[in-house]
């Protein structure tokens, strides 16, 4: 067991599994995003309610959903380092904070333009539009943190701390939608329920969220090489690889 | 079945289309972005360790002051 946590932490371990999994996450995630997407576009039908705006759900959704998902990943990630002071975790926090905040921003602007035609207003102030700007500030506080303080030991703990402090905004995010009055429609998905959309609408929407995380995966697989290849390049191995050409 | 009878409605979608457009175009803007600005970072480690190598192969110090102007580009 803990032979294998080592071999699981250990970075040149990591950089070999990482090139054999990411031709597969790039292949399969672009094609269920461009599948959803094409298929929520064009060919699933028109909400009765809210006309063809809608379709704003099939990128609005998952980005969301992301943003929220990589931001529990850093938490777990952030423990890792506190507990284990595990180098791969810091490394997976440093790698993805700047995507989740893209997609925390995307899901942000995606919401406003939509609000626009469905309920007038592209911004207001209620609990889950307030709650995810507040993500977003936590991850450019992620960032600028992680950059402010040179001492490599260091600033990976501040780090952690600050992710772990700012958790208690994930839950805020979920539930806003019940326990304030808000425009906000509730989610669409939930574990325990069938979806309240006909499947011509959610399977689309599935695709394009699963797209989207192996997307994701392999876009954290190719910053955390990378991520790798600068803090081990003294080691024989990144020194061997960079001779080669390596990649 | 595609939703729409003709390809300017595919556009207009009944005047709901610059906002789904503007929508689907920043999440291809953005996400190809971010993979654009990966592989500059991945080039610019990895260019930057090969003039390392070289510098030591010449007999150099390591630690030549051009790894600050380094530090700038913020590879961590």
């Amino acid at each position: 067991m803990w032979t294998l946590f080592h071999k699981f932490g250990s970075p040149k371990w990591f950089y070999g599994m990482a090139n054999k999994l990411m031709p597969w996450l790039l292949v399969l995630g672009v094609g269920l995003l461009v599948a959803g997407l094409v298929w929520g576009l064009a060919f699933a039908p028109k909400d009765y309610l809210q006309g063809n705006s809608y379709r704003i759900i099939f990128i609005h959704v998952p980005s969301a959903f992301l943003a929220q998902s990589v931001y529990i990943m850093m938490a777990v990630a952030a423990l890792v380092t506190l507990v284990w002071r595990m180098k791969l975790a810091d490394l997976f926090v440093r790698s993805v904070a700047p995507v989740g905040a893209v997609l925390t921003f995307l899901a942000l602007f995606t919401g406003a333009v939509w609000g626009k035609p469905t309920w007038g207003t592209w911004w207001i102030w209620d609990a889950r539009l307030t709650s995810m700007l507040i993500l977003l500030f936590l991850y450019f506080g992620v960032i600028v943190l992680g950059s402010a303080i040179s001492d490599d030991k260091g600033s990976a703990r501040a780090v952690a701390v600050l992710i772990l402090v700012g958790v208690v905004n994930i839950p805020i995010i979920k539930y806003s939608v019940e326990w304030w009055n808000t425009l906000h429609q509730p989610a669409t998905f939930k574990l325990t329920e069938k979806p309240s959309m006909p499947p011509e609408m959610w399977v689309p929407l599935l695709l394009s969220v699963l797209g989207l995380y192996l997307w994701f995966g392999w876009l954290a697989c190719y910053r955390m090489q990378t991520e790798i290849l600068w803090r081990e390049r003294r080691t024989r191995w990144v020194r061997d690889l960079v001779q080669e050409g390596g990649h | 079945m595609m939703a729409f009878d003709s390809l300017s409605a595919f556009w207009a979608m009944e005047g709901h289309g610059p906002y789904v457009w503007v929508c689907y175009g920043a999440f291809v803007l953005f996400l190809s972005g971010l993979a654009l600005w990966s592989r500059s970072r991945r080039n610019a480690v990895l260019r930057e360790q090969r003039r390392l190598l070289r510098l030591e192969e010449a007999g150099a110090p390591a630690q030549a002051p051009a790894a600050a102007s380094f530090s700038r580009i913020h590879p961590s």
